[in-house]
């Protein structure tokens, strides 16, 4: 069965084919479709989660590997920051049945805060990670993945780049695949319970271990050498491999070295490819790993090798790499002038620039706005965090004062009130990043006796990864119905004497329980309740009437994209207005009205 | 067939059906088809492009500068953007009807699009289409990535035939809105001439 998948549909089916039994991960641009994809083709028999967070993740699918079951975690690569501390454990102790963990990497970074590089995280870790270069390969390699996980006793890390967890390539499925059959935990506390002992005995193991896996890995048919014995080679891994084949494609002569298994690095393959070789240039994204291993392997035989890469400036550290970037990269390098054949754009005017925005119509818009409105004039701090209402830092809202990672303003909004009492501060917080690192922060704050205000904007759902369920929107990835965890009840529970909920879309009723809560001294919290405009029917269009000044007061205060200035005149692009409303009760001579306000 | 198409506009405007139709029609002919979406925040009305490309020898999953054989421009002042990726003889198929970014109207350059069509018809081979004339004829604009397609099938460039097209949005349209995208598809080839 032929099915034209992107590089995570391909990881999914990949995995379902290897005869995953539990698949856990959070939501995280670029793996989210990994699990969405397992839950569309037929999965009989596989736990299917969006677990709270990463760690939640990892700790689920680690029982399920202790059991003998094949076990899938998956998120992006700042989501294994907060796996790390059940992964380092977890690396001593070891696995019994196949242990995945994707964490894709983002260079660029295109969605993402840092551009990390997981293989250093399996260098730390001191596990296996496996480096797909394309979607076909990625089908292949998680399925190669389980097996060496079960072989070797270990989890291991897979990590497939933005380029290649976006792109679309068919893949083979058979027809039939089905969950592993599993032997079940077997007690033994010597083995599963870690202390310094184990730890201890474990460590040495692991190190002799991995000497090993690097001698298997040599053989692997995703460490190759192609072309034709050259006195300088160009070695390539990832997404890189792709680009630098496309600019080879002319010139197949070229000795290419590809890396597909970086750690634990497969030193005999790389010894053997070194060979006859005076100068190599690396090419790949974020650090410089495999050039650096390279740098070692030189050092420890004693070769005569020049390296080229990160570490001489030849190759940019940050950034992702691109057919152009390195055609120009190699053309330098190999002595192959380059060919220009595409139209002069040396004269090109002036573009507009578009940096992403709130949708129109979306409720953060409406939330930021209200609280904008009641602070005016007041000292406040304001403590965004990871989703789409970061983007409320866009002008002309101006709402994100800091933003660290998911769940960071809870904590955050109550050091600046610490250093600076006369400051009101609030933490922006979505109902997805609540669930999963949010609530630590609210209890950190009735505990320590802090001062700040938690604006919690329940858009019931995970919106900017698209729009997953979460344990507020009362479905799960098994496709049940189940209780929804009530935001106003936990916050209650925790002990925060003043929660409202108001709908973000009514300005009055919104500002009216700022300025009440920051008139209030502890941690109070503002649910402002209001869907998603992507997962809901728009109300209506708004329509401006005669009555407009052309002041251009609404697109001055809310920035909506449907408001836009056509021949001097402000007009409703009704394309994307979802009727909202938030123009017309900023409106100084209302003159916007509209079907659902009318 | 080798074939390098790209479609590009801002999120929100439909391109990523109009990418996942070029590419189910290319393959229902035989190709090899390899292509990539933007996805994430870029799609929150940011700059987005698709890339597909056609052939048994494609490595990267991006078209290289210069490779394009098409472009679908959504908004005029993307293709101008996304130009870089045109092969010299290359065609590009634009909307004239630009979508004005927020830090538009706040500091009212004054951008229009027209420049962006001045430019295009300078430097390349292209055919204009509004987007205004599908909003007035249909009531939305939401059926602009049809209709561009019409155009693109109607261009002859894009190397696939309007049988396997049309099966193909057949296949993606829901039936409540199929008549009326068969209608803008049937409107984009007339335009293309």
């Amino acid at each position: 069965m032929k099915e034209y998948v992107m590089g995570n549909g391909a990881i999914a089916l990949g995995a379902l084919v290897a005869g995953v039994n539990v698949v856990t991960g959070y939501p995280g641009t670029p793996s989210s479709e990994i699990i969405e994809t397992i839950s569309k083709y037929s999965h009989e028999g596989v736990h299917l989660e969006w677990s709270v967070n990463e760690k939640a993740a990892m700790e689920v699918a680690t029982a399920a590997a202790y059991s003998g079951a094949r076990a899938l975690v998956t998120m992006k690569q700042v989501g294994l920051n907060v796996a790390s501390d059940p992964l380092m454990s977890l690396a001593y102790v070891g696995v019994k049945g196949g242990m995945v963990i994707v964490s894709a990497d983002d260079p660029g970074p295109i969605s993402s805060q840092t551009e990390q590089d997981t293989r250093r995280f399996a260098e730390f870790c001191r596990i296996p990670v496996f480096d797909p270069t394309s979607v076909e390969e990625a089908y292949e390699m998680i399925q190669e993945a389980f097996e060496y996980s079960e072989k070797y006793k270990t989890p291991v890390l897979f990590r497939p780049t933005t380029r290649v967890n976006h792109a679309y390539a068919s893949i083979e499925l058979p027809e039939n695949y089905a969950p592993k059959q599993y032997e079940g935990f077997i007690k033994d506390s010597k083995k599963w319970v870690i202390f310094p002992r184990l730890s201890y005995i474990n460590h040495g193991m692991i190190e002799n271990r991995n000497v090993e896996i690097g001698e298997d890995f040599s053989k692997s048919r995703y460490n190759i050498v192609e072309g034709k014995e050259c006195k300088k080679a160009v070695v390539a891994s990832g997404v890189s491999y792709a680009y630098t084949k496309e600019y080879l494609k002319n010139f197949k002569d070229i000795k290419l070295i590809k890396v597909g298994t970086p750690y634990p690095f497969p030193e005999s393959f790389m010894l053997q490819a070194l060979e006859g070789v005076e100068e190599v240039i690396v090419l790949e994204e974020l650090s410089p790993f495999i050039e650096e291993n390279i740098l070692k392997i030189i050092g420890k035989h004693h070769l005569s090798v020049k390296v080229s890469g990160k570490l001489n400036g030849k190759v940019p550290h940050n950034g992702e790499n691109s057919t152009n970037l390195l055609a120009g990269i190699l053309s330098e390098f190999l002595e192959i002038p380059m060919q220009e054949t595409g139209i002069d754009i040396t004269d090109m005017p002036n573009l507009p620039v578009r940096p992403p925005v709130l949708c129109a119509g979306c409720p953060h818009r409406a939330s930021f706005y209200a609280v904008k409105q009641a602070m005016k004039g007041q000292k406040s701090y304001f403590c965004g965090d990871i989703g789409c209402y970061t983007l409320g830092n866009a002008m002309p809202l101006d709402m994100v004062d800091t933003c660290l990672c998911m769940g960071a303003g809870v904590n955050m909004a109550q050091g600046f009130n610490w250093v600076e009492s006369d400051a009101t501060t609030f933490a922006f917080v979505g109902d997805s990043t609540f669930f999963a690192s949010g609530i630590t922060g609210v209890v950190n704050g009735v505990y320590n006796n802090a001062n700040m205000i938690l604006c919690i904007l329940d858009n019931s759902t995970t919106a900017m990864t698209g729009h997953q369920p979460h344990p507020g929107t009362g479905r799960n990835m098994m496709g049940n119905v189940v209780d929804k965890v009530d935001i106003a009840k936990v916050l209650e529970g925790i002990g925060l004497k003043k929660v409202v909920t108001v709908n973000p879309l009514n300005l009055e009723e919104s500002v009216n329980a700022v300025k009440e809560c920051a008139s209030l001294s502890g941690v109070k919290a503002i649910i402002f309740k209001s869907p998603c405009i992507a997962i809901t029917k728009p109300t209506g269009k708004m329509d401006i009437n005669e009555k407009c000044i052309s002041c251009k007061k609404c697109i001055r205060e809310i920035g909506c994209p449907a408001l836009i200035i056509e021949d001097g005149k402000v007009v409703i692009d009704r394309n994307l207005c979802t009727g909202c409303g938030l123009c017309s009760q900023i409106c100084p001579v209302k003159a916007i009205g509209g079907a659902s306000n009318e | 067939m080798n074939k390098d198409i790209m479609i590009c506009g801002v999120g929100g405007q439909g391109t990523v059906l109009a990418s996942k139709i070029i590419a189910a029609a290319a393959m229902d002919e035989g190709n090899t088809v390899h292509s990539a979406e933007t996805i994430g925040m870029a799609q929150r009305g940011g700059s987005v492009t698709s890339h597909v490309r056609v052939g048994e020898e494609i490595y990267s999953p991006l078209i290289p500068f210069a490779n394009a054989d098409i472009i679908l421009a959504f908004e005029p002042a993307e293709a101008v953007r996304n130009l870089v990726y045109l092969k010299k003889d290359g065609m590009v198929i634009v909307n004239s009807d630009p979508t004005k970014p927020v830090t538009e109207s706040l500091q009212n350059t004054g951008y229009d699009g027209k420049e962006m069509i001045e430019y295009l018809k300078k430097k390349c081979n292209c055919i204009v289409v509004s987007s205004e004339k599908i909003y007035e004829k249909f009531g939305s604009s939401k059926f602009f990535n049809i209709a561009i397609l019409g155009v693109a099938v109607g261009s002859g460039r894009l190397g696939i035939s309007e049988e396997a097209v049309k099966a193909q949005i057949e296949k993606r349209i829901p039936v409540k809105f199929l008549e009326a995208n068969m209608e803008a598809f049937k409107m984009g080839i007339e335009l293309s001439k």
